[in-house]
C-alpha cells in the first residue's frame, strides 16, 4: 500500500512537474543607436533554450516556460551585447532593445588619403601581392608596378621614385619599418637602375604619395613601406634560369612550423642579352652581379623575429660619345659592393601593448672610374681646355649606415590606438676623389639623426576616423630640431563610399655628401594637403585625389658645384589624379586598371636660376594595365600602356656667379606598350613535385622612340638626346619551385 | 526518514531525467528541422541560434556547439556575400572552438573546421586559395586520422575535387573514387546516438548522380 502511494505520488509529481509552468509570451524590437531596426540579432533568456532571431523589421517574439527573475540577452555581430534582468510572471512582456554599433575593422572607414595599399588580407588594398609581379613593364621590380599608379612619373633616365613633382631623393623606402639606404642598384649616368629586392620577399606594400604617418620621416614626397612575409607554407627549393642569369634558393620550414630559414643566390650577366639586343652604348663590361641573401624567421610566444641579410657585388662599364667633342668618348665603369642587414622583433606584450623593434646596418661602396678615350679606346689626358681634364677621374665612396628603432603601440577601445617610438640613424659617407693629375681629395661627412614620434588613431564611429601625429627630429650635422605635424581624417558615407583628407609637414635632411662648406642650412620642408574620394563596389574601385604641396627651404647650389650654399629654394606641386580598377570575376573577365595624373609643379632648387617646372615632371601621365588568365592554356597575358606628355629640359650655364638659362624646351611625348605572359605548365597536375613558370616579357613592343631629355655641352652648347639603352627589351625566364616536404617525410618514415 | 530519502532521490532523478530528456528532445526537434531549413538563409540562422542557446545552457555538451557551428557556416555559404562571410566564419569558429575544448580530437569537429576554411576561401578564392585551400584539406586529413570510418570528411573531399576546375586537376573524374568511398562509408556508419551527426548521405547521392550523367 505504501508502495502504491509512493508510486502514485511520484507519478503525480512527474505529471504535474511538467505542467506546473505556464508559458509567457515575450516580444519586442531591437534597434541600433540611430533607431534603425536590426535583422538577425539573437535574443535569448540566459541559461534557457528559449529565444528568437529578429526579423527584417527588428521584431522578435518567443514563448518561454521560465518564471521569476531572468536575464534577457541580445547579441549581433558588430554590435554591443545587451543584457538585462526581467521579471516573468505569466503576463506578456514587450521589450524594446537598443544596442550600439561597435567600431570594427570590417565596417570602419579606412584612413587612406594619399595611400595605396597592396596586400592580400588588408581592407582598402587596391593591389595584391601578385599584381606587383604580373604587371607588364614592371619587370618584376617592386617599384615597377607602382609606376602604373597615379602620382608617379616615368623618368627613364634617372633611378628612383618620382612622386607628385618630387625628386627621387624625396621618396624613401622602408623594409619592416627600417630605412633602406640603397634600394636600387647604383645609378649609371642617363639610365634608370632596377630595385635590388625580389618582390616575393614582401607580403604587403603601403605606397604613400603624400600625407604619410608620423612613424616615418625624412621624405618630402613619398614613403614606400614594405612588409616582409611571415613563415612559408612549406619547405621549398627553387631554381631560376633566364636570358639574364641563373639563381637558386631554398626555404626550410621547421617541423613544428615555428621557424624557417632560407638562402638564395643569383647571378646576373647581361652580356648575352646585349649581344642579341643592340644597345645604344658600347658596353665593354656588360652589367654583371652576384647577389646572395639569407633570412630566418622565428615565431615567438606572441610575435615574430625576422632577419634578412643581403649581399651583392656589381660591375658595369660602358662607353659613349663625349658630349663636348666630336671624336672623343667617355668610358664609365662602376664596381659596387652592397650589404643590407635587417633584424626586427614584433611582440604582443599583453593588455593591448605591442612592441616593434628594429636594427639595421648597411654598407655600400661604389668605385667609379671615368676615362676620356679616343676612337681606339685609348685614354687621353687632355688638360686644356680644362673641361676635358675633369673627365679623367676616380671616385671611391664607401658608406656605412645604421638604424635602431622601436615603436610601442597600445590598442584601445574599438579600433582606437596610441603609438609612440624613437629612432636613431647614423650615416657615414667617405668620398675619395682622384683627379686627372693624381691629386686625391677626401671628405667624410657624418650624421646622427634622432627622431621621436607619437600618433593616435581615433575612431569616433564606424563612419568617422582621425589620425593625428607629431614627429620631432634632431640633426647633429645641422645642429637643428624640427617638429612635424600630421593629420588625417576619413568619413564614410551611407553608400559606403568615403572621403579622406590629409595634412602634414615633412622635413628632410640635405644629402650629406653635399654639405661640406661651412654654411648655415636647415631642413628642407614640404607641406601636403590631400583630398580623396573613393568608392568601391563589388570588384571595382574608383578613387580620385586632389593635392597641393608647398615646398620651402629647398637646397641651392652655385656655379655648377654640387655643394649647398643655402636653403632658400622653394616651390609647389598641385594636381588631380584618378584611378579605376575592375578586377572582374575570377578568370572570366579581364582585370584592368587605369590611372591618370595631372601635375602642375614649379620649383627653384639646386642650380635653377629661377622657379620653373623640373625636368622630372610631366603634366599628364596615364597608364592602362590589363591582365587576363586563360585557364585552358594555363597562361596569363599581361599588357600595359603608359603615356606621359613631354617633359621640359633646360640648359643652365653660369656666368659671374649666377646661373642662367641658355636654352629650354620640351621633349616629345612618351608612349610605351609593354607585354608579358606567364605560362604555368604544371598547373593542376596533382602531386606534381615541381612547379614551373615560364615568363616572357617585352617592353616597348612597338619600338616607339623615347627621348628622356637632353644633355648639353658646357663647351659648345651642343644638344644630345638622352635615349634608353635600347628601344625594346625582351626577357625570357623559367622559374621552378619544388616542395621537398614529402620527400623528407618518406626519408623520416624509413629511418 | 527512509521515505523522505526515497522521495528526494526520486525527485532528484526526476529533475535530472527531465533535464536530459528536455535536452535530447530540444536537440531532436532542431535536428529534424535542419533539412527543411537548408535552402533558406533566415531559417538557417534561426536554427543556428537555437542550437547556440541550447549550447549556452548546457555548457558541457559539445553537440549543440557543433550543430550551431555547422548551421552558421552553412548560413555563410547560403548568403554567399563576400563582405559578410569573414564575420560569419569568425562566429562559426568561436562555436566550434568551444565544441573542440569539450571534445578534443574529434573527427566531426575537424570536418566543421574544414568547412569554415572553405567559407573564408570563398571571400576571394583567387587570393586566398593558397592559405585556406591548404588549411581546409589539412582539417579533412585530420578528421580522417581521428576517425577513418566517418564518411563526412570523404564527402567534403569529393565535393571539393568535383568543384575544382578540370585544369586544376578537379572535376567528376578524379572525384568519382572519393564519392564511392564516401557512400561506402555512409552505408557502414552508425551514429553514436540519435542526436550525433548523421548527415550527408543525400549530398553524396546527389554528387554521384551529378557525376553519373
Amino acid at each position: 500500500m505504501t508502495k502504491l502511494a509512493l508510486t502514485s505520488f511520484i507519478l503525480l509529481f512527474v505529471l504535474t512537474s511538467t505542467r506546473l509552468y505556464s508559458q509567457t509570451f515575450i516580444s519586442g524590437t531591437i534597434t541600433d543607436n540611430k533607431n534603425k531596426p536590426l535583422i538577425g540579432a539573437s535574443i535569448s533568456l540566459k541559461d534557457s533554450y528559449d529565444g528568437a532571431v529578429s526579423d527584417s523589421s527588428g521584431h522578435f517574439q518567443f514563448l518561454t516556460e521560465e518564471t521569476g527573475t531572468q536575464t534577457l540577452e541580445a547579441t549581433l555581430i558588430g554590435y554591443s551585447t545587451y543584457s538585462n534582468s526581467i521579471n516573468i510572471s505569466g503576463d506578456s512582456l514587450k521589450i524594446n532593445i537598443n544596442v550600439k554599433e561597435l567600431v570594427t575593422e570590417l565596417k570602419a572607414v579606412v584612413l587612406m588619403a594619399g595611400t595605396f595599399e597592396a596586400g592580400d588580407q588588408k581592407k582598402g588594398a587596391v593591389l595584391n601581392a601578385i599584381d606587383i609581379v604580373t604587371t607588364a613593364g614592371a619587370n618584376g621590380s617592386v617599384t615597377g608596378a607602382l609606376n602604373t599608379l597615379p602620382g608617379t612619373q616615368n623618368v627613364g633616365e634617372s633611378t628612383g621614385l618620382f612622386v607628385r613633382g618630387g625628386s627621387a631623393v624625396e621618396s624613401k623606402i622602408y623594409f619592416d619599418g627600417n630605412l633602406i639606404n640603397n634600394f636600387y642598384y647604383s645609378s649609371l649616368p642617363g639610365m634608370a637602375s632596377r630595385g635590388r629586392f625580389n618582390p616575393f620577399l614582401f607580403k604587403g606594400t603601403i605606397f604613400s604619395t603624400g600625407g604619410y604617418s608620423a612613424l616615418y620621416g625624412q621624405a618630402l614626397s613619398s614613403a614606400l613601406i614594405l612588409e616582409s612575409t611571415d613563415l612559408p607554407e612549406k619547405t621549398e627549393g627553387n631554381i631560376a634560369i633566364s636570358v639574364i642569369g641563373v639563381g637558386a634558393g631554398i626555404q626550410k620550414l621547421s617541423k613544428k612550423k615555428k621557424s624557417a630559414w632560407g638562402i638564395t643566390y643569383n647571378y646576373t650577366n647581361l652580356g648575352l642579352a646585349f649581344k642579341v639586343i643592340k644597345q645604344k652604348d658600347d658596353f665593354f663590361k656588360a652589367p654583371e652581379n652576384h647577389t646572395a641573401d639569407a633570412n630566418f624567421r622565428i615565431k615567438t610566444k606572441k610575435g615574430f623575429i625576422k632577419y634578412y641579410g643581403y649581399f651583392s657585388t656589381d660591375k658595369v662599364g660602358f662607353r659613349e660619345n663625349d658630349i663636348d667633342s666630336a671624336e672623343l668618348k667617355n668610358a664609365f665603369s662602376l664596381k659596387n659592393v652592397n650589404t643590407f642587414q635587417n633584424i626586427t622583433w614584433k611582440e604582443f606584450l599583453g593588455s593591448g601593448w605591442r612592441l616593434q623593434m628594429g636594427l639595421s646596418y648597411s654598407y655600400n661602396r661604389d668605385i667609379i672610374n671615368n676615362k676620356l678615350q679616343n676612337d681606339k679606346n685609348e685614354t687621353q689626358n687632355i688638360i686644356s681646355p680644362a673641361i676635358f681634364s675633369y673627365k679623367n677621374y676616380g671616385l671611391s665612396s664607401p658608406s656605412n649606415y645604421s638604424q635602431i628603432r622601436f615603436v610601442l603601440e597600445k590598442k584601445q577601445k574599438g579600433l582606437n590606438a596610441f603609438r609612440f617610438g624613437a629612432e636613431e640613424f647614423y650615416s657615414s659617407e667617405k668620398y675619395n676623389y682622384t683627379s686627372y693629375d693624381g691629386g686625391v681629395y677626401t671628405k667624410n661627412p657624418e650624421e646622427f639623426l634622432t627622431a621621436i614620434f607619437a600618433e593616435k588613431d581615433f575612431y569616433i564611429s564606424n563612419n568617422l576616423a582621425v589620425k593625428a601625429g607629431l614627429r620631432a627630429e634632431n640633426s647633429k650635422l645641422l645642429n637643428k630640431w624640427n617638429l612635424a605635424e600630421r593629420l588625417s581624417l576619413a568619413y564614410k558615407f551611407e553608400d559606403n563610399s568615403q572621403a579622406s583628407f590629409a595634412f602634414g609637414t615633412f622635413y628632410q635632411n640635405p644629402e650629406i655628401e653635399n654639405v661640406s662648406q661651412p654654411v648655415e642650412i636647415g631642413f628642407a620642408k614640404a607641406t601636403h594637403y590631400i583630398l580623396q574620394y573613393q568608392k568601391s563596389k563589388g570588384s571595382t574601385i574608383f578613387r580620385t585625389e586632389a593635392f597641393y604641396k608647398k615646398y620651402n627651404n629647398l637646397f641651392k647650389t652655385a656655379n655648377g658645384g654640387t655643394d649647398y650654399v643655402s636653403n632658400n629654394g622653394f616651390g609647389y606641386a598641385r594636381g588631380i589624379e584618378i584611378f579605376y580598377r575592375n578586377k572582374g570575376a575570377m578568370f572570366k573577365n579581364i582585370d584592368y586598371w587605369v590611372s591618370y595624373s595631372f601635375l602642375d609643379t614649379k620649383r627653384d632648387f639646386l642650380n635653377f636660376p629661377f622657379e620653373f617646372t623640373p625636368s622630372f615632371a610631366a603634366k599628364h601621365t596615364a597608364s592602362l594595365v590589363l591582365k587576363k588568365f586563360v585557364l585552358p592554356i594555363k597562361t596569363g597575358f599581361n599588357a600595359s600602356y603608359t603615356y606621359s606628355s613631354g617633359r621640359p629640359f633646360y640648359n643652365i650655364t653660369y656666368s659671374g656667379g649666377n646661373s642662367r638659362l641658355l636654352e629650354y624646351g620640351k621633349t616629345i611625348d612618351y608612349h610605351s606598350l609593354n607585354f608579358s605572359m606567364n605560362y604555368l605548365p604544371a598547373l593542376g597536375k596533382k602531386d606534381s613535385k615541381t612547379f614551373g613558370i615560364w615568363v616572357l616579357s617585352v617592353s616597348n613592343i612597338l619600338g616607339i622612340k623615347h627621348i628622356y631629355g637632353y644633355n648639353f655641352s658646357a663647351y659648345s652648347g651642343r644638344k644630345v638626346a638622352i635615349l634608353p639603352p635600347s628601344k625594346t627589351f625582351v626577357y625570357l625566364g623559367y622559374f621552378m619551385s619544388f616542395g621537398i616536404d614529402r620527400t623528407e617525410d618518406v626519408i623520416n618514415n624509413n629511418l | 526518514m527512509k521515505y523522505i530519502l526515497i522521495v528526494s532521490i526520486c525527485l532528484l532523478n526526476n529533475t535530472l531525467f527531465s533535464q536530459s530528456k528536455k535536452f535530447t528532445n530540444a536537440m531532436k526537434t532542431n535536428i529534424e528541422s535542419i533539412d527543411s531549413s537548408f535552402n533558406n538563409a533566415e531559417s538557417l540562422l534561426k536554427l543556428a541560434n537555437s542550437f547556440e542557446r541550447i549550447a549556452n545552457a548546457e555548457k558541457d555538451q559539445w553537440l549543440p556547439y557543433y550543430y550551431a557551428a555547422l548551421l552558421q557556416v552553412n548560413y555563410g555559404f547560403r548568403i554567399n556575400d563576400p563582405n559578410r562571410m569573414d564575420e560569419i566564419a569568425d562566429k562559426a569558429q568561436s562555436l566550434i572552438n568551444l565544441a573542440d575544448s569539450i571534445k578534443p580530437k574529434n573527427s566531426e569537429i575537424s570536418t566543421i573546421k574544414s568547412m569554415i576554411s572553405i567559407c573564408r576561401l570563398l571571400v576571394n578564392p583567387m587570393q586566398r586559395y593558397m592559405k585556406y585551400g591548404t588549411e581546409s584539406n589539412k582539417y579533412l586529413d585530420e578528421a580522417i586520422s581521428y576517425d577513418s570510418s566517418n564518411p563526412r570528411p570523404y564527402l567534403l573531399k569529393a565535393q571539393s575535387v568535383k568543384n575544382t576546375p578540370e585544369q586544376f586537376g578537379g572535376g567528376c573524374g578524379p572525384a568519382m573514387p572519393l564519392i564511392t568511398t564516401a557512400i561506402e562509408k555512409f552505408k557502414n556508419f552508425k551514429p553514436e546516438s540519435d542526436i550525433n551527426p548523421n548527415w550527408g548521405l543525400e549530398m553524396a547521392d546527389q554528387l554521384l548522380n551529378d557525376c553519373s550523367k
